[in-house]
């Protein structure tokens, strides 16, 4: 009877194992498919047989999406830097977005994730509930307001109006408090006792030992920031301010049947987060799991 | 950790002003923002959804007038049942499917465990328009891989306009939402099966019980506060599903993808109607507080 129940159990396993090698396979697929499109000739991506593997490995097609838009590399005051492709210029926008988003929200959140954890203060359990209650809304419905919002302070179709939000959403300041929480009080009084000023305690004593939960802040921010496709719709126009998903989704709308081009511009604006992804996995797949403790 | 009656008779007086103002200064910078650009603009949705309200002139009072018009729009109710649909089909698919993928990868070696893991996250961290577009291609009646499939294995007798019928449009936006919504929800598996009180599953094995008995007993009521999580966040971004949507369909064909969240968008910055649209997103708002709340609350009595 144990033998039996053992080899249904090891057939079950084993048959779990080779369907969810073949879903994990199909969701590969598609990243294979735009990275693969976008090194194909037109008769590969135009061929009503599926061409698994590209006959040939051409570059045109990024040629053609570095042709076909164009905008200055920066400009200070009226100082206007040389011509670029516009692709470029929407990928350093999109880096500085996110890396500016991620700065300024693990600052903001770490500070505000430690005062939440390890302070008593009046008001303290009305901020929290305020901050669980707002994660728990569509942050998309407040969109019309902030764009309103950001035309009335002439940073509407900057790339400040597409960081300053996500800055504000409270999810980084969630994590930190979750991660803080489990840090002996003690470490930070026993720094005060010894004469440290509050922000010595912070940056000294509180700011290393919560290092791994700011770490999963700015993955998940970064990330997040990189992919808010929404917002910067939202809050971007011109040619030399769009971010990389932006300015691909608009080229699409005019060159809507280019597959190899779109597949480009595809290729460049996923494979640098997937990268960075790969690399931080660990801290990422931390801040998930840590985010939902108690959530 | 200091007892309550030393914090009480520490905190007197200026050490408690001390505190307070300590406190509120290392929550200052957060609170600049999180007021200014999250809670304001949520009071003013709901400030301006009494308003008609649009570019480049004042806005008018109109009282009710909005909500009025939202219930009587028919395409208000469409969106209303397309969304609905959505959220039916994808919040149970993605947490059966994720609950199914993480306890099976988790007994398998960490490295596959956590190379599962990751790839069933690459969809998220890939961004919602690469994988649009590469979709929309996969999509194309004419170099799609689908109607080449779906013909080679017989399963469909001639190509589809899989985007562009109503009677398959809003089943493929859902099918890629599927693929976008798991990643999440299985890492939170993964690490919650990892939490199971093993000697409690031990017992159960002793006890004589089969392993479904031991998952359906021992582990799936240990894992209720994760499901329960999982819940909310799938059933907030299934209401949220936007860039499918705008980059595949627009809402069409016929209206058969439209969805609230697009229509908001539709009325907002295309029309240009922001009282319409903030109207709009107070009901979404609502209707996502309420079955937040009962998720929970049914949680809580299991």
């Amino acid at each position: 009877m144990k033998n039996l129940t053992n080899t249904k159990s090891r057939v079950y396993y084993i048959l779990a194992f080779v369907l969810i090698l073949l879903i994990a396979l199909s969701f590969l697929f598609p990243l294979y498919w735009i990275i693969t499109g976008s090194f194909k000739v037109k008769q590969d991506i135009l061929s009503t047989t599926p061409v698994w593997f590209p006959t040939e490995w051409v570059t045109k097609n990024y040629e053609s999406l570095f042709a076909k838009r164009s905008a200055p590399l920066f400009e200070i005051g009226s100082f206007v830097g040389p011509t670029i492709p516009g692709a470029i210029r929407w990928l350093i926008n999109t880096v500085f977005m996110s890396a500016a988003a991620m700065l300024l929200t693990c600052l903001t959140a770490a500070m505000a994730g430690y005062a939440l954890a390890k302070k008593r203060f009046y008001g303290r359990t009305l901020i929290f509930s305020l901050i669980v209650a707002a994660m728990a809304l569509p942050k998309q419905v407040i969109l019309i307001p902030l764009l309103r919002e950001m035309s009335a302070l002439n940073l509407y179709d900057t790339i400040w109006a597409a960081i300053i939000p996500v800055v504000g959403w409270p999810f980084g300041v969630f994590l930190i408090k979750q991660f803080a929480e489990g840090i002996p009080t003690e470490m930070v009084e026993a720094c005060r006792i010894d004469g440290a000023g509050e922000w010595r305690a912070f940056t000294d004593v509180m700011f290393p030992m919560i290092k791994p939960g700011v770490g999963a802040c700015a993955i998940f921010t970064f990330i997040n920031s990189w992919n808010d496709y929404f917002m910067q719709l939202i809050m971007l126009t011109s040619t030399k301010n769009l971010t990389i998903s932006l300015g691909i989704a608009t080229m699409q709308g005019e060159n809507s049947t280019d597959f190899g081009l779109i597949m480009a511009g595809s290729a460049l604006a996923a494979v640098p987060i997937l990268i960075v992804f790969v690399i931080f996995q660990k801290y990422f797949t931390k801040g998930i799991t840590m985010g939902a403790v108690k959530g | 950790m200091p007892s309550d009656t030393q914090v009480k008779r520490l905190s007197t007086g200026r050490l408690v002003l001390h505190e307070n103002v300590a406190a509120y200064l290392f929550l200052l910078p957060f609170l600049i923002f999180f007021v200014g650009f999250v809670l304001y603009p949520m009071f003013l949705c709901v400030y301006t959804s009494l308003f008609d309200a649009t570019m480049g002139r004042e806005d008018i009072y109109i009282g009710l007038q909005n909500y009025q018009e939202l219930f009587s729009d028919p395409v208000f109710w469409v969106a209303l049942k397309n969304t609905a649909i959505i959220v039916l089909v994808s919040v149970p698919v993605t947490c059966a499917f994720s609950l199914w993928v993480a306890s099976a990868i988790s007994k398998m070696p960490v490295a596959a465990t956590s190379a599962f893991r990751c790839i069933f996250y690459l969809p998220v961290v890939t961004g919602s328009v690469a994988v649009t577009m590469v979709w929309k291609w996969m999509f194309n009646n004419y170099y799609g891989i689908f109607n080449y499939l779906g013909q080679n294995t017989g399963l469909i007798d001639k190509p589809i306009n899989w985007l562009g019928d109503p009677k398959y449009a809003l089943g493929c936006i859902i099918l890629i939402l599927l693929t976008t919504s798991v990643g999440q929800p299985i890492v939170l598996y993964v690490s919650a099966l990892d939490n199971v009180d093993r000697t409690l599953v031990e017992a159960a094995a002793v006890d004589g019980a089969t392993p479904f008995q031991a998952f359906w007993k021992v582990k799936w009521p240990q894992m209720m506060p994760t499901t329960l999580y999982i819940l909310v966040i799938t059933t907030i971004n299934s209401f949220q599903c936007f860039a499918l949507i705008q980059l595949l369909t627009s809402g069409g064909p016929k209206n058969s993808t439209m969805t609230i969240m697009y229509y908001i968008y539709y009325n907002a910055f295309k029309l240009y109607r922001y009282g319409y649209g903030n109207a709009m997103g107070v009901i979404l708002a609502i209707i996502i507080a309420i079955l937040s709340a009962v998720q929970l609350r049914l949680g809580k009595e299991k």
